[in-house]
């Protein structure tokens, strides 16, 4: 009996313990809470400012029109719409494949590989780079070889922007893919590619569509690279019954970077109805990729 | 995978060796995953052998000048981007110091039951969005609504506290601070968006099993949650800094481009991509040279901040298991 | 995203057709890049030119003089645009010969920010050019004060706003700073950047709308803009003192005595560090189009001279509405002639 009410005795003071650590709890959630709000604060400023001075200007003209000049009123960026669409598609259809492909490697066939170590901090170094000397090589590359600015030019130099922030963030997905899966997908007989494609992939998939939403998101608002490569052009890509690739193409974010610069009030409106509308088409390809890329476990 | 499967007795059985099919797209599926790292670093290696192409004659005839010399004068054939060194170090360092805390305690916020699901997703996808705003817009938002929301502070910490070097000098408007402030704003998304998604890998097992031992929601989130979720926030880290390190619009129209180097945070100052994207357009022949070099100093300083931090990262590992 | 792949790699497929179409229709489509400081006028005079000219589109990007130059030296563009002219060295570099064509002039004023928003600042020649000497540090320095008795000047330091890229504007300014006063030529020259002083009082910013934001953002600043760009974003600008000792006040009459000022040469390359005359404006320069003597491609060539024409006529009718200088009447006729070299 005495065996029974002496531990009772000698139970550690729970209660006391206890209220201390949930003191600390409250503590660090009002923190948390803090930070957030904080946070909140300039992402909402930057926002408030992007949608009141965009959104004005904001009308369907803006999206069927061609840009204006000088002191011409009205006009819109529908060419510059064109464009970035086209451009981001083919950095998108570079990079998106060859950074999966990449990171497949690094995290599943070779993680610890000479190769894979090589290639890890190649793309570390990439994410570093200023995005002018991505518009530089593709100069080199591609607009001096075929001799004029072009929107495939554009692509390339977009292409090398996305591709290190498609493989870094494909491979920590993959990565997060619980090895449990893994091996019993082994241990039924799959090969590693069946492996990858039923298991890794689809697991993965939405954390690395968050990675391919980052890299378009900024892709779609770079400036310096296409200045080098796709320059602007005050005309659509579809042009006098033909599609002009092989051209200067106009993007929203080089329109940006012009009318931003310019004294006319018409040309400020568009430019930052043009930042509302490139936001808007991140947005819904957000979205889309939130509805498609759903976890299918 | 080499050594031969040990084939079933019976052919009924479950268990079957991939078939040749099976084997020949896991062959070229591994090759072709092999040909996508290979592309990678044959694009490092081309974008390298560019740039050094073109820098090399400045290299040879500038030598170490460049990287220790403060003087950016092309009318002397001066190049020094020492002040661009320091300045690109210093605004990332803060501006990672900033987002890093705020991007991470956002993503334990939205990822540990704070707030709804629905809500958290909304939230999620605004700050997503914020990676997407072009650098020219989070420059003029610097311009007029961060610079005049910080000058009455930045005036009276200067007066009262001058003595400190970080506050030693005036803010005339743009300069280091409001440059490495936008900077902070500027990679939080991508920070706090690769955070929440390594946080939400974690499996819910582990959290369970935390909350089992009798943690408290905090204990489960500090000692359990961010250390199995660290790979992953360490590398937004990275992706942060390396966004930092290579900003050029923003920059330019914030930090006042100045050669000068001074602790003082109200000090313009210049960065090493600013410098570059802001005379690339004009240079001549002698100028691209050492405006090459400088790129590669750039890229030689991600690696190396890089190294660094992975190093950081293992050290770190290593106490945990401990 | 594979809506978006699929749409590109017909994109491309459709572009190895679409430039055959191309020459079959016998479209001619120009494009240019180069100088940011008449990028306004250009594209409006390329856009009204090519609605009203069958057959024939142009294209300008602004991305700075020297990425012009490069670029035609590539031979990535048709023709190109600087601020400052074209280097000897680079003109040699071109097999097929060069033709500079000045299309348009401008002047660079001084813009300020001043509690209470006094107008009409006057700066003698030797304030100005030693405030951005870092030699004139506070605005109720006595000189300053003694130009402009009327104002009252407050006691805070001058920031000093220059541009940060690489710019012509900055090259104008200085060759402009340097011919009258010769401790700037000394200290800092002239050139598309120069070695600012190194204070924490001298701020740069990129572009013309980067140093009117800086300026308006900050008490007791002053910077160069273009004129043009100063009149249209309505920014208080300086009264200058000119060569003979006169203040005058930019706008398209004081730049157009400028230009009468000088003698336009035969290859069609004038500066004006400090023009002569009265009324003459200090800081005026003409701005340039580049062109290939020999393009290989006669409707090319055509379509050059057209637009050349057009500009000459119609396009200098709009110049000063846009805050250019429209070109004096003899250079016009220079220009006309010379442009017949493009073939």
């Amino acid at each position: 009996m005495t065996d029974l009410t002496t531990p009772v005795a000698a139970l550690p003071s729970l209660q006391r313990k206890l209220e201390g650590r949930a003191l600390r709890s409250v503590l660090l959630t009002t923190l948390a809470w803090l930070a957030a709000l904080v946070a909140s604060v300039p992402l909402i400023s930057v926002l408030y400012m992007l949608i009141t001075r965009g959104g004005a200007r904001l009308s369907l003209e803006v999206f069927t029109e061609l840009p204006p000049t000088g002191f011409e009123m009205g006009g819109g960026f529908g060419n510059a719409m064109a464009g970035t669409f086209v451009m981001v598609g083919i950095a998108a259809a570079i990079a998106v494949p060859v950074g999966i492909l990449a990171a497949v490697f690094l995290a599943e066939l070779g993680p610890e590989s000479k190769l894979a170590n090589a290639a890890r901090f190649a793309a570390k170094m990439l994410t570093g780079l200023p995005s002018i000397l991505a518009g530089v090589f593709a100069y080199a590359l591609v607009v001096m070889t075929t001799g004029t600015y072009s929107a495939p030019a554009g692509g390339v130099a977009l292409a090398v922007l996305m591709l290190p922030i498609v493989v870094l963030t494909a491979e920590e997905s993959m990565k997060m893919v619980p090895k449990i899966m893994k091996d019993a997908a082994y241990g039924m007989g799959c090969t590693r590619a069946q492996v990858i494609w039923k298991i890794v992939l689809p697991t993965g998939l939405p954390a690395i569509l968050t990675g391919v939403m980052l890299a378009v998101a900024r892709a779609a608002g770079e400036t310096a690279p296409l200045l080098f490569t796709a320059l602007f052009s005050n005309y659509w890509i579809y042009h006098d019954g033909s599609l002009a690739v092989m051209n200067p193409t106009a993007s929203l974010a080089v329109l940006i970077y012009n009318f931003s610069g310019m004294p006319f009030d018409n040309q400020l409106e568009l430019a930052w109805a043009a930042s509302l509308v490139l936001v808007m088409i991140v947005l819904v390809i957000n979205i889309l990729s939130r509805v498609f890329g759903k976890p299918k476990y | 995978m080499n050594t031969p499967f040990a084939i079933p007795d019976n052919p009924d059985s479950a268990c079957q060796p991939p078939s040749a099919k099976d084997f020949l797209v896991d062959r070229t599926f591994r090759a072709l995953a092999r040909i996508g790292v290979v592309l990678v670093l044959a694009l490092v290696f081309a974008l390298v052998y560019e740039v050094g192409r073109k820098a090399l004659p400045g290299i040879e005839k500038h030598g170490f000048d460049v990287l220790f010399g403060s003087v950016w004068d092309v009318n002397q054939g001066k190049y020094g981007i020492l002040p661009a060194i320091w300045g690109t170090l210093y605004s990332a360092f803060i501006a990672l110091l900033i987002a890093g805390f705020f991007g991470v305690s956002m993503a334990i916020f939205l990822t540990q039951d704070f707030l709804p699901a629905k809500l958290a997703a909304v939230f999620r996808t605004i700050v997503e969005l914020l990676a997407a705003i072009p650098s020219v817009v989070y420059g003029l938002w610097g311009i007029y609504v961060v610079i005049p929301a910080i000058r009455p502070l930045t005036a009276w910490l200067n007066s009262e506290l001058g003595w400190i070097p970080f506050f030693g000098t005036s803010l005339s408007g743009p300069g280091l601070l409001p440059a490495a402030l936008v900077l902070a704003i500027m990679i939080l998304p991508t920070i706090a968006a690769v955070s929440q998604d390594a946080l939400t890998s974690v499996p819910m097992k582990t959290k369970q099993a935390a909350y089992g031992m009798g943690t408290t929601h905090w204990e489960a989130i500090l000692k359990v949650m961010v250390p199995s979720a660290a790979t992953g926030i360490f590398g937004s880290l990275v992706l942060g800094l390396g966004r930092a390190l290579g900003e050029t619009m923003a920059l330019a129209m914030l930090v006042g481009n100045a050669n000068t180097m001074s602790l003082s945070l109200f000090a313009p100052a210049n960065t090493l991509a600013a410098l570059l994207a802001l005379n690339f357009p004009e240079a001549g022949p002698n100028e691209v040279e050492v405006l090459m070099y400088a790129a590669l100093v750039l890229m030689f300083i991600t690696l190396l901040v890089n190294v660094l931090g992975s190093m950081i990262m293992l050290y770190a590992q290593r106490g945990n298991k401990q | 995203m594979k809506r978006l792949m699929k749409s590109a790699a017909l994109a491309v497929a459709v572009s190895l057709c679409a430039t055959s179409a191309a020459f079959a229709a016998e479209n001619v489509r120009l494009t240019g890049s180069g100088a940011s400081f008449p990028a306004p006028i250009y594209l409006t005079w390329f856009k009204d030119f090519s609605k009203n000219t069958a057959g024939v589109t142009v294209d300008y990007q602004s991305k700075g003089s020297g990425a012009g130059v490069q670029d035609f030296l590539n031979k990535t563009v048709d023709f190109a645009a600087s601020d400052s002219a074209m280097s000897e060295a680079d003109i040699a570099k071109v097999g097929e010969g060069v033709q500079l064509l000045p299309m348009t002039a401008g002047e660079i004023v001084l813009a300020y920010n001043l509690p209470g928003n006094p107008k009409g600042l006057k700066l003698p020649r030797e304030v100005y050019s030693n405030i951005f000497l870092g030699k004139i540090t506070q605005w109720n320095d006595p000189q300053i004060a003694a130009a402009n008795p009327e104002l009252k000047l407050p006691a805070t330091p001058i920031t000093v706003v220059v541009r940060a890229d690489s710019s012509g504007t900055t090259a104008v300014f200085t060759k402009h700073l340097s011919a009258i006063n010769a401790d700037f030529k000394q200290g800092l020259g002239e050139g598309n950047t120069v070695n600012w002083p190194a204070t924490d009082k001298f701020i740069k910013s990129p572009k013309n709308d980067g140093i009117t934001a800086t300026v308006r953002q900050t008490p007791g600043a002053i910077g160069y803009i273009e004129y043009g760009f100063a009149k249209l974003a309505k920014v208080d600008f300086a009264v200058l003192q000119n060569k003979a000792g006169q203040y005058v006040v930019p706008n398209a009459e004081s730049g157009a005595e400028a230009l009468a000022a000088v003698n336009m040469p035969e290859n069609l390359v004038a500066w004006l560090p400090d023009p002569d005359g009265a009324k003459s404006y200090p800081i005026t320069s003409y701005t340039w189009m580049i062109f290939r003597k020999d393009n290989g491609n006669p409707a090319k060539a055509k379509a050059m001279r057209e637009m050349v024409e057009y500009s000459l006529t119609k396009g200098q009718t709009i110049a000063d509405s846009m805050g250019y200088i429209p070109l004096p009447a003899s250079v016009v006729d220079q220009v006309r002639k010379a442009s017949a070299n493009i073939q």
